[in-house]
């Protein structure tokens, strides 16, 4: 054995080390950031647990195939410098993928530690590197290629569009990314709320990807202001990563009721319009006292502890399956659970029930219990008959999920799309069926992850690169 | 971008602003509907879209003041530019040769309907406007509407113009007519398309209305402009705006319309001064 690794080992203490986090009850009051990141000491000291495995699997569960075991040693030695640069070869956005990635079920399930003392937190070493990087003021702009002459659209600034567009500008190719909002950033800005992903940070990317020359372009409708048939006359490629942005609901009675929000609803007044400053921003928000949130991912956690963070004396969530089905981050349903709301499991809205102005007042719910195991793997729910039970609210918030935004393959000839409503698109170039136009992203998965975004993305920049330099399709 | 070349107020709390928008003016069809804020930190609402040149590359809205974000919007000045001015959005008003089609604008909806009598007037129909207003003095654009349709009508609240009454005196303007409408389209408050369907309704017209629901991003995505129409749920910036004013839930319409009037009110109720004033006020008060 060799007797400078023991030494080492033995010096290290091999408990994965916790994120110093606000507490619960100061938290639930504010909108700051909950995690407040590794300090230096404690990201090295967590870097020092990694193994250095000659094969590390931790790799092949990250959709971008970062480096991970190499910007964890870099980390070790002190230099954050070199270990942020070995991250973004890989990954552009790492102080977002730090933070909203599900690394539990990714790279982090694979560490060779996971049974033992607890996988390495991959995600917070990420997210420390990015975060001291910005610390420092000022980011290194990698040099660019020379211009190759050719234009490239880019349609929506999420995660799939920023990674198209940072890839192909340091190519050489001219970049224009149109954004339908406002701001720049698509859920990352409009969805995600500031305590769990701060506005600072996705400015700051996007920024970025701006000072390595792409053009960015708010206020703007591709489908309305201008089709893509359009955008072809001038730009040589497309590239669409118009996410997911439709809403379901679940065509129940009283759904139209006021005080029954869509999630993209709740949270783009939040977030995007600011409505947690109301009246100091001006779009208005209403003071709820009890919410209930129907659903249980991340986008449900985040409606509920926003709801929370708003003033709501009493916030539940309404899932229709058992703990265990969860759909959401262990981290963020742990998180809201701490910060106070209410888990109403097995439980099924059925009706709104609303007063003479039309303003929801109460829920009746079934009760639900769980069956064989359906398409998806997952218990199937089942509603208990005559289990039928009323609830108390003057808000309820349905975060059940969104389908692809029909905007663009509506207005679009010769854009097949799935009987989902994505677009088809090749898997491994993002090719869609009509030429010159590529898509990757939630508008072709369906709601999915910001890092399996960033990943289609660049597989799609990659097979963009590759026309605009060959020419052939 | 968005700058402001043209600012006036046409009749009391009514205001008018062509706006520089290129790429608006070049697509945009009747019926159709933009997305502004004022300012950086303005709210988003939605404005049909009353008049445009292609050629100059502007757009025309016309609003009326009634809170903060319209406040601030009738606040601004010619060379303003307004931070957000996006669409087309929503469908374009079904235009076809139907044969005779009565117009009803009031309020703000008398300039978003001008585009709508244009299209039909062009697509070979004959065209009756009827303006409905509080009062005479609340009318505007008679000449550009005279130049253009067929017969004009009056209904005045207060009877100083034309028929006395509200807009239930629809009916009679249409009995006066030598041939029944083929088609009614409305454009204007909730009340007066509610009301304009509801009397037609037992006439047998079709009767199209332009609706005027709350919205943040006009594109499909936050869903708070849902309505019933038919039994179905809708959602006004991408299915709509406009519907069969026969098949719309107008009591659940009118009940969404209201949901943040209290909101609304706060920016009355507080005491500091508005932050911007309009010109000709603040020339008042400077003096």
């Amino acid at each position: 054995m060799n007797p400078e690794k023991t030494e080492k080992t033995s010096k290290i203490d091999l408990n994965r080390n916790d994120m110093p986090k606000q507490s619960p009850e100061i938290r639930r009051h504010n909108f700051n950031e909950v995690a407040l990141g590794y300090t230096e000491e404690l990201a090295i000291k967590e870097a020092k647990r990694c193994l250095q495995c000659k094969k590390p699997k931790c790799k092949t569960g990250c959709p971008v195939e970062i480096d991970i075991p190499d910007f964890i040693s870099c980390i070790v030695k002190g230099d954050f410098s070199a270990g942020i640069k070995k991250l973004k070869e890989k990954n552009c956005l790492p102080a977002v993928c730090g933070r909203v990635c599900p690394q539990e079920s990714q790279c982090e399930s694979q560490c060779i530690l996971v049974n033992k003392k607890g996988e390495i937190a991959i995600g917070r070493l990420e997210r420390f590197l990015a975060d001291w990087e910005a610390k420092q003021g000022s980011v290194d702009i990698p040099p660019k290629a020379k211009p190759t002459g050719k234009k490239v659209a880019v349609i929506g600034s999420g995660p799939a569009g920023i990674t198209v567009a940072g890839d192909l500008i340091l190519l050489g190719h001219e970049v224009t990314i149109f954004e339908a909002l406002h701001k720049a950033g698509g859920v990352l800005t409009y969805g995600i709320p500031e305590f769990r992903l701060p506005k600072a940070i996705v400015a700051r990317e996007v920024d970025y990807v701006q000072r390595l020359g792409v053009k960015v372009v708010t206020d703007y409708v591709v489908g309305k202001t201008r089709s893509i048939d359009e955008l072809l006359k001038e730009f040589d490629a497309v590239f669409v990563g118009t996410g997911a942005g439709l809403p379901w609901f679940m065509d129940i009675p009283g759904e139209n009721l006021n005080g029954v929000y869509s999630a993209n609803e709740y949270l783009t007044r939040m977030n995007l319009m600011k409505g947690y400053q109301f009246p100091k921003s001006s779009t208005p928000v209403k003071r709820h006292v009890r919410v209930a949130v129907v659903g249980g991912g991340n986008v449900a956690m985040d409606s509920a502890r926003t709801a929370l963070r708003m003033g709501a004396d009493e916030v539940r969530i309404i899932y229709r399956r058992s703990h265990a089905e969860l759909p959401a981050r262990l981290e963020e349903s742990e998180n809201a659970e701490e910060e106070g709301v209410i888990f109403n499991m097995l439980t099924l809205p059925v009706r709104y029930i609303g007063d003479e102005n039309g303003w929801l007042t109460e829920i009746e719910c079934i009760k639900m219990e769980l069956g064989e195991p359906d398409a998806s793997g997952r218990r199937r729910p089942i509603e208990i008959p005559n289990s039928n039970f009323h609830i108390q609210m003057d808000a309820v918030v349905c975060a059940i999920g969104n389908s692809p935004n029909p905007l663009v393959p509506s207005t679009t000839p010769g854009l097949q799309t799935t009987r989902r409503g994505t677009l088809v698109a090749d898997q491994e170039t993002g090719k869609t069926t009509k030429e010159r136009v590529w898509a990757g992203g939630d508008i072709v998965t369906g709601a999915a992850t910001v890092i399996l975004a960033m990943g289609a993305g660049r597989k799609a920049a990659r097979s963009i690169h590759e026309y605009l330099e060959k020419g052939k399709w | 971008m968005n700058s402001i070349v043209e600012r006036r107020m046409i009749v009391p709390n009514m205001h008018l602003l062509t706006i520089e928008a290129p790429d608006i003016a070049s697509k945009v069809k009747p019926g159709q509907f933009v997305i502004v804020r004022a300012n950086d930190e303005g709210e988003r609402i939605p404005l049909s879209v009353a008049d445009w040149d292609e050629e100059r590359g502007t757009i025309t809205i016309v609003f009326m003041e009634v809170g903060a974000s319209t406040g601030a919007l009738a606040c601004l000045d010619e060379k303003d530019t307004v931070s957000t001015c996006v669409g087309p959005l929503g469908n374009e008003t079904e235009i076809g040769n139907f044969g005779t089609v009565v117009c009803v604008g009031g309020c703000y909806g008398i300039a978003s309907l001008y585009p709508v009598a244009r299209a039909l007037k062009e697509a070979g129909n004959k065209v009756i406007m009827v303006f409905e207003a509080r009062s005479s003095y609340l009318i505007y654009w008679v000449d550009r509407y005279i130049k253009l349709v067929d017969r004009v009508f009056n209904i005045t609240r207060d009877g100083s113009l034309g028929y006395k009454g509200h807009i239930t005196r629809l009916p009679d303007v249409i009995h006066g007519l030598q041939n029944p409408p083929d088609r009614v389209i409305v454009n204007g408050c909730t009340f007066l398309m509610a009301r304009a369907s509801e009397m037609t309704r037992g006439l047998g017209i079709l009767t199209v209305v332009n609706l005027n629901p709350i919205m943040i991003d006009g594109t499909g995505m936050c869903g708070v402009c849902r309505v019933t129409v038919k039994g179905k749920m809708k959602f006004a910036c991408v299915d709509g705006p406009e519907f069969s004013g026969h098949e719309v839930d107008w009591k659940e319409f009118l009940a969404r319309r209201k949901a943040y009037l209290e909101e609304e009110a706060l920016f009355f109720r507080r005491s500091e001064p508005k932050q911007a004033v309009h010109k000709e006020v603040k020339c008042q008060y400077e003096s």
